[in-house]
């Protein structure tokens, strides 16, 4: 079976002494979206940080469309193809949106009006708010404005770590179907989600961590309907 | 708003002080001045002008004493001030992007009016001048890529060691004030402990007699070529720099990297090239603002070492990490500490209030508690200064 287009294999990694993923196993493929859930403290934002190197790997390997990309910095692995949006502080407060995004584009500055234009149409609030300084933006749409930026870099693989957090209840399904619309662009999407129940009726590949395993896998329909899972990680 | 939920322990804590910082910037509310207060200082002057006007010779008086003013507050006042914006300019800018104080910014300033100081000697004696401007313009671009070179090696020998263990602030600050010393010694060594003078050129564009002569008023009025030069480049240098930060993708990648680190990382955007951008601008600051202060005084290096005060005050005041802020500062202090220890006997004089006294708030001595005092007002009663610049 050929490798999944991005994969963090048996990775193990931590902090200090300690580990915090014990050979742990997170893969997505390409206009597909996968989720990471799990309990707070199970490792998932780790996951996340792991994957995109910006936490060195103690063991395991990560591999982008084939590729093993484990030794690459964070800058050389969004110039291979990985956007990241960090849970917090994932905008230029003092840039305005327009800026944010050029940022985004820093590494291949081509065509950015023409790419600024296709993202408006998804998050118009690109085009409405572009002079405002995203510091001032609500946290809505200062997390549409933080997928943006990562959009501008065209990146292969999307990653988003709690995306919905700080946004509110009725704005989340809206966000969440623009991630859809994303991944039906071809491009992967990884995702830690808070909302999980939400995020595994869409998702097409779950993962349940806990304590830095991964405790069950499947399609986020499976997950949704096995009562283990639900009873412990679902409320009921 | 941001997430309410805790941030994990291992988020780097920089990035939490600004989530904080960025909150409290969009909650404050639009500060204003009491509109009374306004209208209060507006009556008193308008009685002062009129008691003044009314007497005999009354008008004249005045216009000596708005002349007096001119010549020995506002226009060293106005020069002093871009000097020490064009300084505090530099601090600001590696304090926004390194996040550290400079102290060795000050001899950097010495260091590369040393350079223009030497090069102008040079040029003297091959007979080369710029007319009635003085040489030390000629000579400014090799001052400014001797003080950017030592920046650089600075910052490849010690900034960048430290930037890679990713220390803390203060073990840079400690480092630079290694760096101010190993600086200083070096602008002795070179060209001694001594005063220079080495502006040339006219001296006066207006002359204390012509103007007397002009106007016939008893006060004269002196406006040197320094100052001109002072004012004019010092805009020119402010508008580059601002054009630069805002309108370039290198100046927006540099606000970029102040903003946010770690996500300017996250947008390919190399770290040890916003470092050395930083450094070059900050040398190129220091070395012009040195070589207007030399030219419109004197240079020596102890002065020099002695301006990191004012224009720490400056940076401060204005906001630290806030260019508009740095010039802001810079005025305020160089007005306050001209202002407050300025003797206002004889124009009081003009204004019928005649004194033994000096009328002097603070003897010159003094002008250094100037900055103290301002500093600890500020960092009392508005501590992220006039503009709200970052506090870590």
């Amino acid at each position: 079976m050929p490798d999944p287009f991005l994969i963090g294999e048996a990775v193990t990694c931590g902090y200090g002494d300690t580990n915090i993923l014990h050979g742990c196993t997170i893969s997505v493929e390409k206009g597909q979206i996968a989720v990471i859930v799990g309990p707070n403290g199970a490792g998932k934002s780790t996951a996340m940080k792991a994957a995109f190197g910006l936490l060195p790997l103690r063991g395991g390997a990560v591999r982008l469309g084939g590729q093993d990309i484990s030794r690459l910095t964070p800058p050389d692995r969004v110039a291979a193809g990985m956007g990241f949006v960090p849970q917090t502080n994932n905008v230029f407060p003092s840039l305005t949106v327009r800026e944010n995004l050029e940022m985004g584009a820093y590494l291949c500055p081509q065509n950015i009006e023409g790419r600024i234009e296709q993202l408006a149409q998804l998050f118009p609030i690109l085009k409405e708010c572009s002079r405002q300084s995203a510091g001032e933006l609500s946290g809505g749409q200062r997390q549409q404005v933080a997928v943006a930026r990562a959009m501008m870099t065209q990146p292969q693989v999307l990653m988003l770590d709690e995306p919905t957090a700080g946004v509110s209840p009725i704005l989340v399904q809206e966000l969440f179907a623009k991630i859809q619309e994303i991944a039906a662009a071809g491009i992967a999407v990884l995702i830690v989600e808070q909302n999980a129940r939400q995020a595994l009726s869409f998702a097409h590949k779950g993962f349940v961590l806990v304590q830095g395993k991964n405790r069950f896998t499947g399609t986020g329909q499976d997950l949704l309907d096995n009562p283990d899972v639900r009873q412990s990680f679902l409320g009921g | 708003m941001k997430s309410s939920r805790h941030p994990s322990p291992v988020d780097s804590n920089v990035v939490d002080t600004q989530a904080v910082d960025a909150k409290a910037e969009t909650n404050r509310p639009p500060t204003s001045w009491p509109r009374p207060w306004w209208i209060a200082v507006a009556v008193a002057l308008g009685l002062v002008v009129l008691s003044v006007v009314s007497r005999d010779g009354g008008g004249v008086n005045l216009l000596n004493a708005l002349v007096r003013l001119t010549n020995f507050v506002v226009i060293p006042g106005i020069s002093y001030g871009c000097q020490l914006a064009l300084g505090a300019l530099g601090v600001t800018l590696i304090y926004a992007v390194m996040r550290f104080s400079d102290f060795a910014h000050a001899d950097t300033m010495a260091f590369g009016a040393m350079g223009v100081i030497l090069v102008t000697r040079v040029l003297q004696g091959m007979g080369i001048s710029a007319g009635p401007l003085p040489t030390a313009l000629l000579a400014l671009p090799f001052g400014i890529l001797g003080a950017v070179t030592l920046a650089l090696v600075f910052d490849r020998a010690v900034y960048r060691f430290y930037r890679r263990q990713r220390a803390a602030p203060v073990t840079f600050v400690i480092a630079s004030i290694g760096a101010m010393f190993a600086t200083n010694g070096l602008v002795r060594l070179i060209i001694g402990p001594g005063d220079q003078r080495f502006a040339d050129g006219a001296r006066f564009i207006v002359r204390v007699q012509a103007f007397k002569e002009m106007t016939g008023l008893s006060e004269g009025l002196a406006l040197k070529t320094t100052q001109v030069i002072t004012l004019v480049v010092a805009v020119i240098v402010v508008l580059g720099l601002f054009f630069f930060l805002n309108r370039t993708p290198l100046g927006k990648a540099m606000r970029a990297y102040a903003d946010n680190e770690d996500l300017a990382l996250l947008s390919g955007i190399n770290p040890e090239r916003v470092a050395l951008w930083t450094w070059i601008i900050a040398a190129t600051l220091a070395t012009i603002a040195g070589t207007l202060y030399g030219l419109d005084k004197s240079f020596k290096p102890f002065t020099y070492f002695q301006l990191l005060l004012p224009i720490f005050a400056s940076a401060i005041v204005g906001g630290i990490g806030k260019p508009l802020g740095a010039i802001v500062g810079g005025f305020v202090v160089a007005f306050s500490e001209i202002a407050f220890t300025y003797p206002y006997r004889t124009i009081l004089g003009y204004l019928g209030f005649e004194t033994d006294s000096l009328a002097q708030l603070l003897s010159t001595d003094y002008k250094f508690a100037v900055c103290f005092i301002i500093l600890v007002v500020v960092l009392i009663w508005r501590p992220r200064g006039i503009f709200q610049g970052r506090v870590t």
